[in-house]
């Protein structure tokens, strides 16, 4: 015991958010092109600029790197490098307080209107679908031509039309907070409406609103731009990339450069925008920072130091010899599971138990190398299916034995099962992956496994949907997707957890009936001690991702040999027993409280 | 003054209903069909059914969260509907939710302090010293480390969550407490020491308890009786003891032989 409290892994060090912009090498780039537009925008009153509004017609469009103008001149001989530097200034300002103005009321709108739901939602996105209704330049267009031109009202247009995109964003992340229980809970400790929605909702959705600002800001500044460009924006003399653009427009055969410079110069802010609001999306976003839209690949990394004899005599049908899992963080690899070893015969039945967090689901997935990896690497041991040495053989082979003879059943079939296919089709594909039947034979074969597992009046089930079935049917269904070819061995992971007491008895049943008529190996994954007890003919217990005991399954409950099952075992509490139950357990936990 | 914490007589939910926009009727779902209940001061009535038989429901109408299509409530001796008139403050001084899933029911963003604040300042109007004390105490109470209070949510366990959301019940000092599906969530193990801790906090403190589970075995062990509701109804109320021995409706005689045990009849 002593030995393992030692060698715990230490917790994970996560990389701060600065580190996993820097890593991303596109936004980091972004960054710094965008921090050195800002800073010379910043800067232009410092930098030794000529006046940008002082005109001089004898030099006009003069080319770039003439003598005092390093960018030349515009048609009115001002100097470009001084107008693109105000300009730039004037489009960052416009463009940030557009989108500020845009996430403020934006975000208020779909705050209140995911909130409140009802009819408040109703009134308050049917304006927003108003607004949405028009095309998105042609109302902005129609707004400035209400105010009249000039830099403020291309502002408050630019504004409005971009609430829509922050409302509806955020009115949709609103709703799932706001279904969630700490909300009920803010409420029964006496919060008011007003004050759960500022406190308790809006700090969930800020990440969404600053990923959502990170991305507009960059269109927004390109619609200032277009707006000053038509004229509607900056009014002269005042430079604006979009103006310059604009009025170097009449020129762009004569001298390109007084067009191509601030062309370019909206494009470099541009980009460098999106690529770091990309870059901060990926950094706040909790979903692709754990790594969720990784692509997995189709094996579980294998990285044995030793590689185990590919075939074993005489052996049942399923071996685990030794095997170890962990997860690679980049710099280690953190052990899930460590030095499994057990069999399990034809028409025999196996219970994995355990706590959460001891690896049983791991080990489970292990075995025909379906951990995901990155970050799964089976790092020892062997897997031996019929005899046959399995984490060896080429990924190709391993696949056509997942589901062929080797089958897994899971916990919660509405999230295994497609919801868009009907029931029938999905096993009929089960059929079909493994072999070349047509495809009525293989919807008959469907239909047949749906009478095996009990589905009553299986002809017209096999045309429902998986929503339109009870948790117990679709665990039929994933039972008998499981069966589609005849496996050897079938690993259930927790199968009945999910499902109420009466339907998990009669689950269990069928699980026994069918291991009986086809000699199936079931290898059960559990939390549950009744479970086992009416279901295994033998138990290992797992802890911390090792097993600690192992035995038949009468044996190990009536006289546990090690503390942790003993222990466990204690605090399963016995439908009769009644009250004595919590005077039975109290003693095992005085010592730990004092 | 009635000796009951809680009394409900006849008390209906109706889901959806009503009229679309289009005139069309919109289809109704029958969550609570009807039930009278009452829970004695300091007793713990245990709920058991299985998934869609309104015990949540029940819960979630005691507390305020969802008002009753019909049928009365009696809270602490104080109608329902008076209740809900003055306000949610006056729901939480008098009764109080556990969540099935206690890490679900701590905001991620705020420090355990900062949730075990509100109720203290909201509910029971504490200032700022009052509350740093009985923040600690309540930290005492549900057997956890002082430095609770400065983690974050996710820093806990299930278990460890359950205790702070049993604490922050607590922190409102309402008499009586909704629990729903409590320990359902949690190992075996933690789930044993919560079941300790919810009995001896029953016991010092005076509290009442409504316990709602889909475990027999569980709601026996902290129950003094026991209601059994199937489809919207409480088809059985009766004592712990005599309802698990001698079940007489034909839904406990199912439930109570479909229930897993160590032990299996013929072994025994």
């Amino acid at each position: 015991m002593t030995d393992m409290t030692l060698s715990t892994p230490e917790p994970r060090k996560r990389r701060s958010n600065w580190q996993l912009l820097m890593a991303n090498r596109l936004a980091a780039a972004g960054l710094f092109l965008f921090g050195f537009i800002v800073i010379l925008a910043v800067l232009a009153p410092v930098l030794p600029l000529p006046n940008p509004d002082i005109t001089d017609q004898p030099n006009r469009l003069l080319p770039p790197l003439a003598d005092g103008h390093l960018l030349g001149t515009d048609h009115l001989g001002r100097d470009i490098l001084s107008r693109l530097i105000w300009g730039t200034q004037v489009s960052l300002i416009v463009g940030v307080s557009a989108t500020a103005l845009a996430a403020i009321f934006g975000s208020l709108i779909g705050l209140v209107a995911g909130y409140a739901r009802g009819a408040t939602d109703s009134i308050l996105m049917r304006f927003v679908d108003m607004l949405m209704a028009f095309p998105y330049i042609l109302l902005a267009i129609a707004i400035v031509a209400a105010l009249g031109p000039g830099l403020l009202n291309a502002l408050y247009a630019i504004a409005i039309v971009n609430i829509p995109f922050f409302a509806r964003n955020i009115r949709g992340v609103t709703v799932s907070i706001r279904n969630r229980e700490f909300v009920d809970a803010a409420r029964l400790s006496g919060k008011s409406h007003p004050a759960i929605l500022f406190t308790e909702v809006l700090p969930n959705v800020l990440p969404v609103i600053v990923i959502t600002m990170s991305t507009t800001v960059g269109w927004m500044i390109l619609e200032t731009a277009g707006l000053s460009f038509l004229g509607l924006g900056a009014q002269p003399p005042t430079s604006d990339l979009g103006s310059m653009l604009g009025q170097a427009r009449a020129q762009l055969f004569t001298a390109p450069h007084a067009s191509i410079i601030p062309g370019i110069m909206i494009f470099l802010l541009v980009m460098s925008i999106n690529l770091l609001g990309d870059g901060i999306r990926d950094v706040l976003d909790p979903r692709l920072r754990s790594g969720a839209l990784d692509r997995p690949m189709p094996v579980t990394k294998i990285a044995r130091r030793t590689k185990p004899a590919a075939t074993l005599e005489d052996a049942p049908a399923l071996v685990v010899d030794n095997l170890s899992t962990g997860f690679d963080d980049g710099k280690a690899i953190t052990p899930a599971v460590r030095d499994i070893s057990f069999r399990l015969g034809k028409g025999e039945c196996l219970g994995l138990i355990g706590e959460s967090g001891s690896g049983k689901s791991v080990t489970a997935l292990s075995l025909m190398g379906l951990v995901a990896s990155p970050p799964g690497v089976i790092t020892a041991g062997g897997v031996y299916v019929g005899g046959r040495e399995v984490l060896c053989l080429r990924e190709q082979e391993l696949i056509g034995l997942r589901g062929g003879r080797v089958a897994y059943v899971f916990q919660d079939p509405l999230t295994t099962l497609h919801p868009l296919f009907r029931v029938g089709e999905q096993i009929a594909e089960a059929i079909l992956v493994h072999e070349s039947v047509g495809k009525s034979e293989a919807h008959r074969r469907a239909i047949e496994l749906m009478d095996t597992v009990g589905i009553r009046d299986a002809r017209s089930r096999a045309s429902a949907y998986p929503h339109e079935l009870s948790g117990g049917q679709r665990q039929r269904i994933g039972i008998a997707m499981a069966l589609a070819n005849d496996p050897d061995i079938i690993i259930a992971d927790e199968p009945t957890t999910a499902l109420d007491v009466t339907v998990q008895a009669r689950i269990l049943e069928l699980l026994q009936n069918l291991r009986r008529e086809r000699g199936l190996a079931l290898l059960l994954i559990t939390h549950d001690f009744g479970v086992v007890a009416q279901v295994c003919d033998r138990v290992a217990v797992m802890k911390n991702g090792e097993i600690v005991e192992q035995g038949e399954t009468g044996a190990v409950l009536r006289d546990p040999q090690h503390d942790y099952t003993k222990r466990l075992i204690a605090c399963v509490p016995e439908l009769g027993e009644g009250q004595a139950f919590l005077d039975r357990v109290r003693p095992l936990f005085v010592e730990a409280r004092t | 003054m009635s000796d009951n914490a809680v009394e409900m007589r006849d008390l209906v939910k109706t889901f959806g209903g009503g009229r679309r926009l289009f005139g069309r009727k919109a289809s109704e779902v029958h969550a609570v069909k009807g039930i009278s209940l009452d829970l004695q001061r300091g007793e713990t009535l245990g709920i058991v059914g299985e998934s869609g038989s309104g015990k949540s429901t029940l819960a979630r109408m005691l507390v305020g969260l969802e008002a009753p299509t019909s049928g009365t409530m009696q809270i602490d001796g104080k109608p329902w509907a008076e209740l809900a008139a003055t306000g949610s403050r006056a729901f939480g001084r008098t009764i109080q939710y556990v969540f099935q899933d206690p890490v679900a029911s701590l905001n991620p963003r705020k420090t355990i302090g900062e949730i075990l604040d509100v109720p203290l300042r909201l509910l029971c109007g504490y200032d700022a010293g009052k509350r740093a004390s009985r923040k600690k105490d309540l930290v005492d109470a549900v057997q956890m480390p002082l430095d609770t209070l400065e983690r974050f949510p996710h820093e806990f366990s299930g278990g460890q969550a359950q205790r702070i959301a049993i604490a922050r019940a607590l922190a409102a000092e309402a008499r009586i407490l909704v629990l729903d599906e409590p320990v359902s969530a949690l190992d075996v193990s933690v789930q044993a020491q919560v079941l300790l801790l919810l009995q001896q906090l029953r016991d010092d403190l005076g509290l009442s308890y409504l316990f709602i589970s889909h475990d027999l075995a569980v709601v026996e062990s902290i129950s003094d009786r026991v209601a059994v509701m199937y489809l919207g109804e409480v088809v059985e109320v009766g004592p712990a003891a005599r309802l698990f021995a001698a079940p007489q409706h034909d839904y406990t005689r199912a439930l109570i032989a479909s229930a897993p045990r160590l032990t299996s009849p013929d072994m025994a």
